[in-house]
């Protein structure tokens, strides 16, 4: 006897919670599958979470996930070879009662997401690896194949939930696999120090947190970026860069995070750190263009399955919680109707999905992806190396009178770049942004 | 260079926690004369440096310290290449902090 569910859900990330805790806990019968041996066990991410995106699902969070640091200090900085030239911005608005953004440890922060889930009342099955999904006569999606005794698992609808590398929906065609332009390679290391030294050496204290975004020199002309991020006793330190730059390039993910640590302006802050665990990881990066249909006869798909990422400003969780949230609430309505999981009938999740930020932001930047990804050596590596000799020239005191060092600077940037170049790279920018 | 950071790569794995199913590749290489250029290039990018050029000049995986990340799915999966699978339940990477 094949066991029915209202719904399965598959994947235990911030879509996934956020779609089974959705559901559970407005009493319908959930179903999730996980196949680490714990949720969270095979997630990775950088991390910052996003304290609208949650509140919105469960609004007392606070009380007792585990956050690390609220982050009140954001710190870009262009990479030159042995430079960096950074914008910063620190606010004291962000030491707020009920702050915007936290640092997470995402293995953590998914186990209590988890525990939530079960306790709204969802059975959730871990270490049971989802194998491919089950349709009927009609093509309606019906339920899912596992790797465990019971096998097979049914259900009127299917939320994957299933990553940025989710095999069951590209396996029944239901859209595309990620290609090696539109995903980025992350390699990242959990960089341990004590309390008082992060602290110290990023000039904070209790539970406030910093963020280093790093670009330029240290991703070789490639699109990429670097990255530390505070926790409360350790620094996760990150690389990545798009799958077909590395593939064209051939350097490797671990000697880029290396390099990276080592620049002169990175190594201070890991000084004397003990590494206790190095990932990688995959993050959608092709924005817009690169969204699948959502949503079909018996199932929807929701999170970085369904590449739903901004590579501009680097959110993804919030993304994922908020259509794991509106994919449920969907599921919730019809199932409230008594009406039939159909295509048409669950087309009011991508409906909803477009009313909201998710799709208005990624609608926003969807030329942005190609604009970086093509001219990656202009914005990664020729600019960057500019601005680097232009502060020196401006900065550097040596007797050259400042007519002749404001002259070398423009030589520079006409030479390297030209001057339609310059000017075609800002209009191209300005018109990607609008 | 490439033995350093092969090295290098090796032992960071060390600080990871798996559970490796013996005998049981996720991940295959399907027999091949002349990789690819893409299969290739997994020697140097694939994060956990699990696939290696043996001495024919042939591609080989040892995915005990995948992290089931992707890389090589994306690249050679479509040309057959690759075969590419989740672990069972249970096993592979386990991360504690993600």
């Amino acid at each position: 006897m094949v066991e029915k569910f209202d719904c399965i859900v598959v994947g235990a990330g911030m879509s996934g919670n956020a779609a089974a805790y959705t559901l559970a806990s407005r009493g319908l019968k959930v179903l999730q599958l996980e196949r680490g041996e714990y949720s969270g066990s095979k997630n990775v991410q950088g991390a910052i979470m996003y304290a609208d995106m949650l509140e919105k699902i469960i609004p007392d969070f606070r009380e007792d996930a585990p956050l690390e640091r609220h982050l009140i200090e954001q710190r870009f900085w262009m990479m030159g070879e042995t430079s960096h030239t950074g914008m910063h911005h620190r606010s004291d608005d962000f030491n707020e009662d009920k702050p915007n953004r936290y640092t997470i440890i995402r293995s953590q922060f998914d186990k209590w997401f988890s525990r939530k889930v079960r306790e709204a009342g969802a059975i959730v099955l871990t270490e049971t690896t989802a194998l491919e999904l089950i349709f009927d006569a009609a093509g309606k999606c019906m339920g899912v194949r596992t790797d465990r005794e019971m096998g097979v698992v049914h259900a009127d609808v299917i939320i994957l939930a299933e990553g940025v590398n989710g095999l069951l929906g590209t396996r029944a065609g239901l859209r595309p696999a990620p290609k090696a332009d539109n995903v980025a390679l992350a390699v990242k290391e959990m960089h341990f120090l004590p309390n008082e030294v992060i602290e110290a050496r990023f000039n904070i204290k209790g539970d406030q947190g910093v963020v280093i975004e790093a670009a330029g020199a240290v991703s070789h002309g490639m699109t990429g970026m670097g990255f530390v991020y505070t926790n409360k006793e350790c620094l996760s330190v990150g690389f990545g860069c798009l799958v077909s730059d590395y593939a064209k390039t051939m350097e490797s993910p671990y000697v880029l995070l290396e390099n990276f640590k080592n620049h002169p302006s990175i190594a201070p802050l890991l000084e004397g750190s003990e590494v206790k665990e190095y990932s990688a990881h995959l993050i959608p990066e092709g924005g817009y263009k690169a969204v699948p249909q959502l949503c079909g006869d018996g199932w929807v798909v929701c999170g970085d399955a369904a590449q739903l990422n901004n590579a501009i400003h680097r959110e993804g969780s919030n993304l994922a919680m908020t259509s794991g949230r509106i994919a449920a609430e969907c599921i919730f309505q019809l199932k409230t109707r008594r009406e039939p999981m159909t295509k048409a009938n669950l087309q009011s999740y991508p409906k909803a999905l477009e009313e909201s930020f998710v799709m208005k932001d990624l609608k926003k930047y969807k030329d942005m992806p190609a604009l970086l990804h093509t001219n990656s050596r202009n914005f990664f590596m020729t600019y960057p190396e500019l601005v680097s000799t232009a502060m020196s020239n401006f900065l550097r005191v040596d007797g050259t009178p400042k007519v002749d060092k404001e002259r070398a600077t423009v030589a520079a940037f006409r030479k390297k770049r030209g001057f339609t170049g310059m000017v075609g790279d800002a209009f191209k920018i300005a018109r990607a942004w609008r | 260079m490439a033995a350093t950071a092969e090295f290098r790569v090796e032992e960071k794995l060390f600080q990871n926690r798996y559970v490796v199913d013996s005998g049981r590749a996720h991940i295959k290489v399907l027999p091949h004369d002349k990789p690819s250029p893409s299969l290739i290039a997994l020697t140097k990018i694939c994060p956990a440096g699990c696939y290696t050029l043996n001495e024919k000049g042939q591609v080989e995986i040892v995915p005990d310290g995948c992290f089931e990340c992707g890389t090589c799915r994306v690249l050679c999966e479509a040309s057959g290449e690759v075969e590419w699978n989740y672990p069972r339940g249970g096993y592979g990477v386990l991360f504690k902090f993600g």
